[in-house]
C-alpha cells in the first residue's frame, strides 16, 4: 500500500495549534487544563507566539487586546476555566474585535481530570456568541479557520467548543497548503465600541443582537452542518464526538450533523425533522440541543436522564436509540492516582494528617492528599479556592478548631488565583490568625509540567521575569513568611507547622522543592540559561 | 459496526511506554493507508495510574473509542491491568501479556511494549517494512537496534511455535 505523506495523525488540540499557525493567528495565550493544555504547546512548537497567562481570565484580556489591535488571537482553557475568563467574555461579545479571536473551551465530560463536568454550550446562549463543534481532528483543523472568518466577518468573538475525546483523540488530517503569514496589529481608535460606559453598552447590546441574527440567517444554509443521508424512518440530530459514536451505532440512519451550534438553525433543524418519521437528539452532557428543539415547538426524542452523565460512547448511543435503560455495568477503574513515591509532599501531608489539622485544599497533584494514607484535605472547590475556603472556617468556628485550619495550595493555583486570596487573608485576617502553605514544586505538575510566573521560565522554557512568591508576600504587609524544603527523615517541616499553628498571626509557609519528574529538565534549563549568560544576550536576566 | 475495523487496545501502567506502543501501531496503520483513529486515556499515569491507548484502523473509523467488548486485541504491559481491560476484548479476541516473551531474550526489560507489538504484528496485514521504519523513527536512534531484536523476537514467536 501507498504512504500518503500529506495525511498526518494529529490530536484534536495539536489540529486547532497547526490551523492557528496556518491562519496566522499572532499570539496564543491561554492557561493549562486537561483536555486543552496541548494547544498552546503545540502551537508554539509550530512556531506561533503561544503564552501562558496566570490565569483564563488575564489569557482572555490579552487576547482581546490583540484583537482589539487588529491580529489574529487564539485564547485557550479547559471547561471551569471559561468561569473564570467569563467576565471578560461577556463584555467581548458587546465591544467585539478588530482582528479575530477564538476562544476555545476544553470540555471534560466524564470527568477525566476535572471537578465538574459542566456542559460550556450553555456560555455560548449565555454571552450570546457564535459557537462552533468540531467531531474529529480534521474538523479541529478546519473549523478554526472558520471561526476566524466569522469572527471577523462579524468582528465578534467565536467560542470553538471540544470535548476530552477531541481534544485528546489522534485522527487523520489533511492540512492546507497555505503560506504563513502572520498580519501584525495596527491601531485604529473605537471609542464607542470598547469603552463599555452605560452610553455605550446599551447600543453595543443591540448591535450584538443584530449580527446573532444576521449569523443564525447565516447558519440555516451554512456548510457546516450536513445531512448524511439515509433510512428516513429514524433520524438523528447531533453534533461535536456524538456525531461518531451515531455514525458507527446507526449506520443506515438520517443524520443532521451540526458543526455551528449556536445560533442553533431552527428552520433547517425542522426540515429535516419533518422529513424523517422518528427522530432523535443525541448529545453529550447537558440536553442543549433536545431543549432548544422542542422550545422550537419540534417533536423529538431526547436521551433519559441517566445519559446526562459521563461521556456517551457507541454502547450507550446503542442504548439510548434502544429505550435500553437496564443498569449499565459501571467500567473496571484502573490503577488510581497517588503522589509519587518520592513525593516531598508525603512529607507535609504526613503533618497535617498527624496534627488533626482542617485543610482547605486546592486543585494539583496535591489533591491527592486526599486519599489513602493520608486524607488530609477536607476541601477542594476550584483554583484559588483553598484561600477563601480556609478563612472562612477560621472566621466561624470555635477557637479550637479553628486553630487546626490551614489552608494548602500549589505554586501555579496560587500564581492562578491563589494571590486574590492571600490579599484577603492580610485585609481580614480572623482573631486566630492563618496558616497558608504553598506547595512550591516549580512548575504546574498536574498538567504535565507547565511553567508558569513563578518558575520564570516561559510557555517555551525561555527564560523571563520572576514572581518571588515570598517577596510578594511579604510585600503584602505577612511578617511571618518562612522557606522550608520539606525532607523524609526530618521533623523540621513538622515543627514549623506546629509553630505556625500555635500562634494566633498570619503565617505562610513555601515548601520548595522542585518535582522530581522534572529534575533533568530543570537542569538543562539551568545549563542553558548559563550559557545564555555567558553569551552575554539577557544582562538584565543574569544577576 | 463494520468488520472492517481492527481495534487494538494497550493497557499498562504509567513509564510502561503504552502510549509510545500505540504511537508505532497508529503510525504503522496510517503509512498502510488506513483510516485511523487513535485514543488515550493517561488521567494521572505520571502519579503512577492506568494508562490505556486505543487504536483503530480500516477503510473509514468513526468512534475513537473501542466499543467495551468489540477489541480484537488487547497487550496488557502489567499483569495488574489485565483485569480492568478485559471486558474491552471481544469473547474470540486474543490477550497478549508479558508472559508470552522470555525476558531473558529481551534486549532490555524496557522493550517489552515493542515485543508485544511484535507479537501483535503478526496477526496484522501491516508488512515488516512499515514497522521497522516506524520503529526506527518512533524513537531515538541509538534504541533501534534493541527495538528491532524485541520487535522480531516477537513477530517471530508464533512461528516458532508452529514451525
Amino acid at each position: 500500500m501507498k504512504i500518503e505523506s500529506e495525511r498526518k495523525l494529529l490530536s484534536g488540540d495539536e489540529a486547532i495549534a497547526l490551523a492557528a499557525r496556518h491562519a496566522g493567528v499572532a499570539l496564543g495565550a491561554g492557561y493549562p487544563g486537561t483536555p486543552s493544555t496541548e494547544i498552546l504547546e503545540a502551537f508554539a512548537e509550530y512556531g506561533g507566539r503561544g503564552q501562558w497567562s496566570p490565569n483564563e481570565k488575564v489569557a482572555l484580556e490579552v487576547a482581546i487586546g490583540a484583537a482589539f489591535g487588529g491580529a489574529r488571537a487564539l485564547c485557550t482553557m479547559k471547561h471551569v476555566g471559561l468561569n473564570v475568563a467569563s467576565d471578560p467574555l461577556f463584555t467581548a461579545a458587546y465591544t467585539g474585535v478588530t482582528g479575530a479571536l477564538v476562544v476555545v473551551t476544553a470540555d471534560d465530560p466524564g470527568m477525566a481530570s476535572s471537578q465538574n463536568e459542566q456542559d460550556n454550550r450553555r456560555y455560548a446562549v449565555a454571552a450570546a456568541l457564535p459557537m462552533l463543534e468540531p467531531s474529529s481532528s480534521q474538523e479541529a483543523y478546519d473549523f478554526v479557520f472558520r471561526a476566524i472568518e466569522i469572527s471577523e466577518r462579524w468582528k465578534i468573538p467565536v467560542l470553538l467548543r471540544v470535548t476530552t475525546r477531541v481534544c485528546h483523540s489522534y485522527t487523520t488530517v489533511v492540512p492546507r497548503n497555505v503560506p504563513v503569514e502572520v498580519r501584525p496589529g495596527d491601531y485604529s481608535k473605537d471609542i464607542k465600541s470598547r469603552v463599555m460606559i452605560p452610553a455605550h453598552a446599551r447600543p453595543a447590546h443591540r448591535r450584538l443582537r443584530q449580527k446573532l441574527a444576521e449569523m443564525l440567517a447565516y447558519n440555516e444554509s451554512c456548510d457546516l452542518n450536513f445531512i448524511v443521508p439515509g433510512d428516513r424512518s429514524v433520524g438523528v440530530i447531533t453534533s461535536g464526538i456524538s456525531y461518531m459514536h451515531v455514525r458507527e451505532a446507526l449506520p443506515t440512519a438520517c443524520v443532521l450533523k451540526l458543526g455551528f451550534t449556536h445560533p442553533l438553525p431552527l428552520d433547517r433543524i425542522k426540515a429535516f425533522v419533518d422529513s424523517v418519521d422518528r427522530c432523535l437528539v443525541i448529545e453529550e452532557g447537558d440536553p442543549y440541543l433536545v431543549d432548544a428543539i422542542r422550545a422550537a415547538g419540534l417533536k423529538v426524542e431526547g436521551k433519559p436522564e441517566s445519559f446526562r452523565f459521563g461521556e456517551l460512547d457507541v454502547p450507550r448511543v446503542r442504548r439510548i436509540i434502544n429505550h435500553d435503560l437496564t443498569p449499565e455495568i459501571p467500567k473496571p477503574t484502573g490503577k488510581p492516582p497517588q503522589l509519587c513515591d518520592a513525593c516531598q509532599y508525603r512529607v507535609v501531608f504526613e503533618s497535617l494528617r498527624r496534627r488533626d489539622c482542617i485543610v482547605a485544599g486546592d486543585i494539583g497533584c496535591y489533591t491527592l492528599g486526599v486519599l489513602q494514607p493520608f486524607e488530609a484535605m477536607d476541601s477542594c472547590v476550584c483554583m484559588g479556592a483553598s484561600l477563601g475556603v480556609g478563612l472562612g472556617l477560621r472566621h466561624v468556628l470555635p477557637e479550637a478548631q479553628a486553630r487546626r485550619v490551614v489552608s494548602v495550595i500549589g505554586d501555579s493555583t496560587f500564581m492562578h488565583s491563589g494571590i486574590n486570596g492571600l490579599v484577603e487573608m492580610v485585609y481580614n485576617p480572623p482573631p486566630t490568625g492563618h496558616v497558608l502553605v504553598i506547595l512550591d514544586n516549580a512548575t504546574t505538575a498536574m498538567t504535565g509540567h507547565q511553567e508558569h510566573p513563578g518558575t520564570g521560565r516561559t510557555l517555551s522554557h525561555e527564560p523571563t521575569n520572576r514572581v518571588v512568591m515570598e517577596d510578594l508576600a511579604r510585600a503584602l504587609g505577612i511578617k511571618r513568611v518562612f522557606v522550608i524544603e520539606p525532607r523524609f527523615g526530618t521533623s523540621e517541616f513538622d515543627q514549623l507547622l506546629g509553630e505556625c499553628l500555635d500562634r494566633k498571626e498570619l503565617s505562610v509557609i513555601i515548601a520548595r522543592r522542585p518535582c522530581i519528574l522534572i529534575a533533568k529538565q530543570l537542569k538543562q534549563y539551568a545549563a542553558r540559561e548559563e550559557a545564555a549568560c555567558e553569551c552575554d544576550t539577557k544582562p538584565a536576566l543574569c544577576q | 459496526m463494520p468488520v472492517e475495523v481492527t481495534n487494538i487496545v494497550v493497557a499498562g501502567i504509567g513509564g510502561q511506554g503504552v502510549l509510545k506502543g500505540t504511537d508505532i501501531l497508529a503510525e504503522v496503520a496510517l503509512r498502510a493507508g488506513f483510516d485511523v483513529k487513535k485514543s488515550e486515556i493517561k488521567g494521572m499515569s505520571q502519579r503512577g495510574g492506568s494508562v490505556t491507548g486505543e487504536v483503530r484502523f480500516g477503510p473509514e473509523v468513526y468512534s475513537p473509542m473501542v466499543p467495551t467488548g468489540e477489541a480484537d486485541f488487547l497487550l496488557v504491559l502489567e499483569p495488574t491491568q489485565v483485569a480492568p481491560n478485559r471486558h474491552l476484548l471481544r469473547p474470540e479476541g486474543v490477550l497478549m501479556t508479558p508472559a508470552e516473551i522470555n525476558a531473558d531474550e529481551l534486549p532490555n526489560k524496557k522493550a517489552i511494549n515493542v515485543a508485544l507489538l511484535g507479537v501483535l504484528s503478526a496477526h496484522l496485514p501491516m508488512n515488516e517494512q512499515l514497522w521497522l521504519a516506524s520503529l526506527r523513527e518512533g524513537f531515538d536512534l541509538s534504541f533501534f537496534e534493541a527495538n528491532k531484536q524485541a520487535f522480531l523476537l516477537g513477530r517471530n514467536l508464533r512461528a516458532k511455535a508452529n514451525p
